[in-house]
């Protein structure tokens, strides 16, 4: 283990991506089941049963760990996919599990006491007495916080509650609460919190209209770009809309997460672990992102300059914004 | 408690869920006025969920409503806020949660210690997918969970039949809340930040409408919630969802006439009006948006 006071929690889609997490400096890759027991269950992504096992051991040869996220919400009348999911983790020596539901909570606590549960950001636990809940009833370790707090309330909740918190630091970037959105499940029918999906590809399509490229979900024109414009991946928050007669990128702009300038904030505010979103993302991302965080964290843990323009061409609309953490963006 | 059960257990009551758009005080409370002198409502809900800015603009007035409310015969229960983030929010939700005597509804786990052991209801921005997490909150207290919108009919069933004794609420009327951010939508359609919002949410009864660039109506915008654009109703799924087990229905309050369209549900719940009817007097008084039976909206592609 690397020698930090932020661990860094890196996204495993493949077994692929995992071996170029853990070589590029991961403390964590963190990496689910290949089905709807996870929230990034796109096809050709996550894990066999004997991938898991080798990535496990792979990470664990190399004093890395490997946490596995069970975190989209059982379905009613269906519970054995999450069960058989936290049983199996489990007995292959996962080093935490990552859960949103508060039955699948209550199921890991009460059949592995010892087995280290996170609370995922599916949960939506974003103050003090909610984090406390968890942890309590649930005996959870640590709490991944939504993207939707300022760096002054994360510090607000670190203070008020003992328990180890992780942040996302880079990547795709909810701007909604997470696990308490419904718009692309409103749009496609398939839902994060029951599929796993969100703004899913099979539900995608691009037409050509008079010099026009339209991208579309379910049904719905997501956006529309010009010849010569830049056209990206329709995810619903993401989209362009028109409200008082005006176009506009009305909930954000296709922008990535990034928080690499905030670094030694985020450490003073007593954040434990930082994570970097990108499960469906290639090697060569995983590879590149991961480095630049490893060399952030050793340098602001020695107070030395963060160089951050490593990042510029990984960005999702090839643009970034720090997001919630500062109080501006509300 | 078992389904079988669950059907006998007298006529299915009618909720009124809390107001999700700033209207003016008065506004509100004339709205609660009518509703407990004429409307066939059981249950109302009061309070602000969206955003703690609006909330104390009618909070002077709650004493007088819920009394009012209550000499009526409704049941009044109080609705949280929804997404608790600030210390000044995380204290109003427990200063509400610890209040002797109140029933209330809880739309964020920031209280859930507060409530436990004492009668409460769990709200629809509480994730309640499955038995397990149902039987949980049940065991704590819960004596009813509002389900989220956009839980497929054969996981309401495995819900029903659970034997968790929680009684199920079901979303049958209304704009539905799809989505919740520390952003405000508002306040950026109308080129302002939610510190310097002006209250332009106050603006749009119902919501401010969102179209596609084709011009389709998509979804709605209330303050930092977005909410769909299609109205839902359940008028033609009543009696199934009865039968399934499901004991309470929650219109949510818009600007159409909240009374007669109670009297629309009662009457259908009650056999007195056939559905198909119901749904024509309805589609009357609700004009800023089309009516949908189904939450999800659009074709399935491939």
């Amino acid at each position: 283990m690397k020698s930090s006071t932020l661990e860094l929690v890196c996204p495993a889609g493949t077994p692929v991506a995992l071996r170029a997490a853990i070589d590029a400096g991961a403390d964590v890759a963190y990496a689910g089941f290949r089905d709807e027991t996870n929230a990034r269950n796109f096809p050709g992504l996550n894990f066999t049963r004997p991938e898991l096992q080798e990535g496990i051991n792979y990470a664990h040869a190399r004093g890395a760990k490997v946490y596995v996220a069970i975190n989209t919400f059982p379905a009613a009348g269906h519970l054995t996919p999450w069960h058989r999911a936290v049983d199996d983790a489990t007995t292959m020596g996962a080093d935490a599990l990552i859960l949103a539901d508060i039955g699948l909570l209550d199921y890991a606590a009460q059949r592995y006491p010892a087995m280290r549960r996170h609370l995922s950001v599916q949960a939506s636990a974003s103050n003090a007495p909610a984090i406390r809940f968890f942890r309590d009833a649930f005996g959870v370790k640590r709490v991944v916080l939504p993207r939707v707090l300022t760096i002054a309330e994360i510090a607000a909740i670190r203070e008020q509650i003992p328990i180890e918190t992780e942040v996302f630091a880079f990547g795709g970037m909810c701007v909604m609460a997470e696990g308490r959105c419904a718009l692309s499940s409103y749009a496609t029918g398939r839902s994060p919190n029951i599929d796993g999906v969100c703004s899913p590809a099979s539900h995608v399509r691009y037409e050509h209209r008079d010099d026009q490229l339209i991208s579309r979900l379910g049904r719905f024109t997501i956006n529309r770009f010009e010849e010569g414009e830049r056209a990206g991946y329709p995810t619903l928050c993401k989209g362009r809309f028109s409200a008082r007669d005006r176009a506009s990128y009305l909930f954000e702009e296709p922008v990535s997460l990034n928080v690499m300038g905030m670094l030694p904030q985020l450490m003073a505010a007593g954040v434990r672990a930082l994570k970097i979103e990108g499960r469906q993302r290639g090697r060569d991302y995983v590879a590149r992102t991961v480095s630049a965080f490893r060399r952030a964290i050793d340098a602001a843990a020695q107070g030395r300059p963060i160089a951050e323009t490593i990042l510029d061409g990984l960005s999702e609309g090839g643009r970034n914004t720090t997001g919630a953490y500062d109080r501006s963006w509300r | 408690m078992t389904a079988a059960n669950r059907t006998d257990m007298g006529p299915a009551r009618l909720a009124l869920g809390p107001i999700l758009f700033h209207w003016e005080a008065a506004a509100k409370r004339d709205f609660y006025f009518r509703i407990a002198d004429e409307a066939p409502i059981d249950i109302v809900y009061l309070g602000e969920t969206a955003c703690s800015k609006r909330a104390p603009f009618f909070e002077p007035h709650l004493p007088e409503i819920a009394e009012r409310l209550a000499r009526a015969g409704k049941e009044v229960v109080y609705s949280t806020l929804a997404l608790v983030m600030s210390a000044r929010e995380t204290a109003a939700l427990c200063t509400l949660a610890m209040e002797p005597g109140l029933v209330v509804e809880l739309n964020d786990l920031a209280g859930a210690d507060l409530v436990a052991g004492r009668r409460h209801v769990i709200g629809p921005f509480v994730n309640v997918y499955n038995e397990e997490t149902l039987r949980y909150l049940a065991r704590r207290g819960a004596e009813r969970v509002v389900l989220p919108a956009e839980l497929p009919k054969k996981a309401l069933a495995a819900l029903a039949s659970d034997s968790s004794g929680a009684a199920l609420e079901v979303q049958a009327f209304g704009r539905l809340p799809l989505a919740l951010s520390s952003r405000c939508y508002h306040a950026r359609a109308h080129g302002l930040h939610k510190d310097g919002c002006q209250y332009v949410c106050s603006l749009d009864a119902d919501g401010l409408s969102v179209t596609t660039l084709d011009g389709d109506g998509f979804l709605a915008i209330n303050g930092t919630m977005t909410m769909s654009f299609t109205v839902i109703n359940l008028l033609a799924e009543l009696a199934a969802l009865r039968c399934l087990g499901v004991s309470v229905f929650r219109l949510w309050p818009q600007s159409a006439d909240m009374v007669a369209i109670s009297r629309l549900f009662r009457d259908t719940l009650d056999g007195h009006l056939d559905s198909a009817t119901a749904e024509i007097h309805l589609a009357e008084k609700v004009r800023f948006a089309p009516l949908t039976r189904t939450f999800y909206q659009g074709p399935e592609l491939g």
